[in-house]
């Protein structure tokens, strides 16, 4: 079971949350035009996301991004607006 | 006969919630109960509404931890018997998120929190709680949101129209659907759509703010009213 917590290493999950291509995103286009007027003129496209780390106990690489992956899917990411891409690292 | 017995959920950051239990109440005479999220049972009520706000301070996405608050496993039984559910706002966040309704509630397309009176046409008249409506109905309704661009694709967006699911959209006051009179950058312009067994009824605008001309407008009460008559309501509460 996966979820234990008390057994195997510690990774941590970082989980990169995009707006999904299509998805308007004014967050971004608001920091691009902010890029832009201080004269980053080679700016041609800002999307903003989320990155969330999470610190957990997992028995293996594969463990670790199956966990990753449930808790997007789960709640972390909304799949109607956004995609999601887990990457893990063992810490401990 | 007995009143119409409505709850209104009231999540941590709701802001709403009195706002819908004093229109329910006073304006429309329903015997209210107000519910905290962490109850677990709806019975006795024959319709439920999820009030505006900020449900848990709009954290990760609006409406996306209140989708686990405690009531909601009742709340989505309570829509599967095909009972009355209304999403105000954040309440109609929240529902998106619990998949009660499609799409999405997006950061408007201004960047800016939207706080006005709006206009909306009532295209589909035949929901729990719009029956008070005829079919071309404009409302005044005022708007208070910073996330309520209404998003889905391409394909849901067919389904809803096909289905007959979008139930509002904004317009001018003389009804014209454009983008000058979208406020926030919806698809389609849409202000308000249903599920497919027309029970559960989300809209961005405020009804229960708009329930009197003392407070600026009485338009909510067209809407509201609707509940008085839906069949979706127990008969002997009627």
């Amino acid at each position: 079971m996966s979820d234990s917590g008390t057994h195997g290493h510690r990774w941590i999950i970082e989980a990169e949350i995009m707006p999904k291509r299509g998805v308007n995103d004014p967050h971004g286009e608001a920091v691009m035009s902010g890029l832009k007027s201080l004269a980053f003129a080679n700016t041609q496209r800002v999307r903003v996301g989320k990155l969330i780390r999470i610190e957990v106990a997992a028995q293996s690489e594969a463990d670790a991004v199956d966990q990753g992956n449930r808790m997007c899917e789960t709640l972390l990411a909304n799949p109607v607006i956004e995609d999601f891409v887990v990457s893990v690292a063992q810490i401990g | 006969m007995s009143r119409i017995r409505a709850g209104v959920i009231s999540f941590p950051g709701s802001n709403g919630d009195h706002d819908a239990l004093y229109a329910l109440e006073h304006d429309l005479n329903l015997d209210v109960r107000q519910i905290d999220y962490r109850e677990t049972t709806l019975d006795g009520l024959d319709t439920v509404v999820l009030p505006g706000g900020f449900a848990y301070g709009d954290a990760l996405r609006c409406g996306a931890i209140a989708r686990f608050a405690p009531v909601m496993g009742s709340l989505r039984a309570f829509a599967d018997e095909g009972k009355p559910v209304l999403g105000i706002c954040n309440g109609f966040q929240v529902l998106c998120e619990a998949h009660l309704l499609s799409g999405a509630l997006l950061r408007n397309r201004t960047m800016k929190f939207h706080c006005s009176w709006t206009h909306l046409r009532f295209e589909q008249v035949n929901t729990s709680w719009t029956t008070g409506l005829a079919h071309g109905d404009i409302l005044r309704l005022p708007v208070a949101h910073g996330e309520g661009c209404f998003y889905i694709d391409h394909r849901g967006l067919a389904d809803l129209e096909r289905e007959g699911q979008v139930v509002a959209r904004y317009c001018t006051p003389e009804g014209d659907v454009n983008e000058v009179a979208n406020p926030n950058g919806s698809v389609a312009s849409i202000a308000a759509i249903c599920n497919q067994r027309r029970n559960v009824v989300g809209l961005m605008p405020h009804p229960e703010r708009a329930t009197n001309d003392l407070i600026g407008g009485s338009d909510g009460m067209r809407l509201l009213g609707g509940i008085l008559n839906s069949t979706l309501v127990a008969q002997e509460s009627r």
